[in-house]
């Protein structure tokens, strides 16, 4: 039965049920047990913001604090992943990725390919992005890009709790390591979750709102802002389609052609990086593929090409907005700013 | 007099509906039961009847109004009553009304021995409803608030679907086993398509049987459809399948087909879909009917393509409907239903 829940709960509950339905699940990262040598189990921090917190006691052999090595941790991952466990590393931040990218890109992405097929590499690596809580430019960043870049890896960044806990599930049971994203400011984020474990296809697009004037492609946190903008725009006149593709990699192009095609209008809302990005990937295919169907330029609504600011001031403006995405939508769709 | 004429609450999740047009005009005359005003929500169309008998004296709500549940869509009076008397009654509900205070949230979900339910109404004669394959209790949506008003109605999820378990258990007996639970010796069982072949094979449970098109009594059922039901595994799929429900496709909305594939997406939902229809949707499972000398009353849609309607003479058709004439015509099946139980009782 579906109750509403956070999406750090549901994250929760489906690295829960997932290690209750199969024993060779197991979680470790910096601090997701955390405290385990206070005096109680119930001490236990569950992670840097809990959300692991409670595994602990239910799977003391299976949930683990690291040292503080990421390059150890996800080595760890890929080598247990390679040989018949199913690891779920917490890489606390994503923009702690330079220290373990070779065990990424260079060695779990390639598994699969160098050894002919006869090698998987299940292996799931939870990891927290995005602006808007103050933690400056090394705590801040949207990096899935770099990742979905990487043939290889499967990369999710979800939007909603539902979601959530339903493409995490799929991606423990996935035969091939994904990044899984996690937007720290959604967390807290209420949504209708279903008890029951689920799986969710990975590279199955979410068509969050219909409308027939402007496609806006948006992923995670991006989704609910251009939400707000799309609500706004509807009193004018103006309906959006908002596509969240879920996963960038596999992407589901299908959803968002097919989307192109009834609207003619593009704008893809994105909170990474703008160059080399994934709103410059979704422009150039959809350019490339639907040019005959476009009635306007693409548009991408993304930061700008800097480190994400710290001051509070500076943050709030980095971040892509509901009023300029709104703006950007009504430029793409031929109408007038209101006065 | 003065009364009012609301908003329904019409399944779990409703808290508004649009008036999608009035039926009757202002000045009306109009008798309980008679069909007032089209609304539609976010799950499905309805009717909204008149609660009471009078003169349907104002509109309140416009076409294309959305309502929350409990506003007022109009008011209905004896003829007698003044314009002004009418003002104030707008005036004052107006004045007092808070959206989603007046109603609580309706009956809340249940779960016992892995089957979840719902109760509607208390005291009476009970009537169990039984939904059909792949749907669950909200597919009474319409049926179990209409047939509550003087008795107890509980409409569950059988197992494999909705929020019950997902194994695939002997439909029969998980019923038998509901039955015996909340101490029911019999109950009037009205069941829809395999809802129907499950309440047809507990005759010394009955009361009554109120059978929907039903499995196993008429034609075969649509192989297309329930293969397709259970392949589908994206909205783009689904639909299709599902417009093949009702004679009207629009019925199908978005809501609709995001709660199907919510469902259809929970572990072990599959393998029990699967085994449930070869346990029960193959040739030669058939309702025997032979063992049952109680009432019976068998509804079908003539436009139903999943299970077409039998020739024979103790069917009762309704036009224009097709595979749930529960949802596509609630008000017509309600007061069908409601007239055989009331003739039962006599």
């Amino acid at each position: 039965m579906a109750r509403t829940i956070t999406f750090q709960q549901a994250i929760n509950e489906a690295l829960a049920q997932e290690m209750a339905r199969d024993e060779t699940v197991v979680v470790f990262g910096e601090d997701v047990v955390g405290g385990s040598g206070a005096p109680g189990e119930d001490d236990a921090w569950g992670g840097v913001l809990g959300v692991t917190k409670g595994l602990y006691p239910q799977f003391p052999d299976r949930v683990l604090d690291t040292p503080i090595s990421e390059s150890a941790l996800i080595g760890a991952a890929a080598g247990a992943a390679a040989s018949g466990l199913r690891p779920v590393a917490e890489l606390m931040f994503v923009d702690f990725m330079g220290v373990c990218l070779d065990q990424i890109y260079n060695q779990a992405a390639k598994f699969r390919y160098m050894f002919g097929g006869k090698a998987v590499t299940p292996m799931v690596v939870r990891t927290m992005y995005g602006a808007g809580i103050r933690a400056a430019s090394q705590h801040s960043q949207a990096l899935y890009p770099i990742f979905t870049h990487i043939p290889g890896l499967k990369v999710v960044v979800p939007s909603t709790p539902y979601d959530a806990k339903g493409l995490l599930i799929a991606a423990i049971r996935d035969d091939d390591p994904v990044i899984f994203l996690e937007h720290k400011v959604l967390y807290t984020l209420e949504g209708d979750v279903p008890d029951e474990p689920y799986a969710l296809p990975l590279g199955e697009a979410e068509i969050v709102r219909e409308g027939g004037d402007v496609t806006v492609v948006a992923l995670g946190r991006m989704v609910h802002l251009a939400s707000a903008a799309a609500a706004t725009l509807a009193g004018e006149g103006i309906e959006c389609e908002i596509v969240d593709p879920r996963t960038t990699s596999p992407l589901d192009l299908e959803t968002i052609l097919e989307s192109v095609e009834n609207t003619g209008r593009l704008v893809v809302v994105d909170e990474a990086n703008p160059r080399c990005g994934f709103a410059a990937d979704i422009v150039a295919q959809v350019s490339e593929q639907a040019f005959g169907d476009l009635k306007a330029a693409p548009r991408m609504v993304t930061p700008p090409h800097t480190p994400v600011p710290f001051s509070p001031v500076l943050e709030d403006a980095y971040v892509p907005t509901p009023d300029a995405i709104a703006a950007v939508i009504r430029e793409t769709a031929g109408s007038p700013t209101p006065a | 007099m003065i009364s009012k004429l609301g908003m329904p609450k019409w399944g779990l999740s409703m808290t508004e509906g649009r008036v999608v047009g009035w039926l009757v005009d202002e000045g009306a005359e109009i008798a309980v039961g008679d069909e007032v005003a089209e609304v539609e929500t976010e799950k499905i169309n309805g009717v909204v009847e008149a609660p009471t008998a009078g003169v349907l004296r104002r509109r309140v709500a416009g076409e294309n109004d959305v309502i929350p549940v409990g506003g007022l869509l109009g008011v209905i009076a004896d003829a007698s009553a003044s314009d002004a008397e009418i003002d104030a009654f707008v005036a004052e509900f107006e004045a007092s009304f808070v959206p989603g205070e007046e109603e609580d949230a309706g009956p809340q979900p249940q779960v016992a021995n892995g089957l979840r339910y719902l109760v509607y109404g208390e005291g009476g004669e009970p009537v169990v409803l039984l939904h059909g394959f792949g749907g669950d209790l909200n597919n009474w949506l319409f049926t179990a608030p209409a047939l509550a008003a003087d008795r107890t109605v509980y409409a569950l999820d059988l197992p494999g679907h909705g929020g019950s378990v997902k194994e695939a258990r002997d439909l029969a007996e998980a019923v038998r086993g509901f039955l015996d639970a909340q101490g029911i010796d019999k109950a009037h069982l009205a069941g829809h398509s395999l809802g129907g072949l499950v309440a047809a094979q507990l005759p010394d449970r009955a009361l009554s049987l109120t059978l929907i098109a039903p499995a196993g009594l008429g034609s075969e059922v649509d192989r297309e459809y329930v293969d397709g039901f259970i392949a589908a595994n994206s909205r783009k799929q689904l639909k299709p399948v599902l417009e093949r429900l009702f004679a009207d496709p629009l019925l199908v909305t978005r809501s609709m087909l995001d709660d199907v594939l919510k469902y259809k997406r929970l572990d072990g939902v599959q393998p029990a879909l699967e085994a449930l229809r070869d346990r029960y949707l193959r040739p030669g499972v058939t309702v025997d009917l032979g063992a049952y000398d109680g009432p019976l009353l068998v509804l079908w849609g003539a436009a139903d393509e999943i299970i077409p309607a039998p020739g024979r003479d103790d069917v009762h058709v309704l036009p224009g409907v097709g595979h749930s004439p529960h949802m596509e015509a609630a008000n017509d099946v309600n007061r069908l239903i409601e007239e055989f139980l009331t003739g039962v009782r006599t």
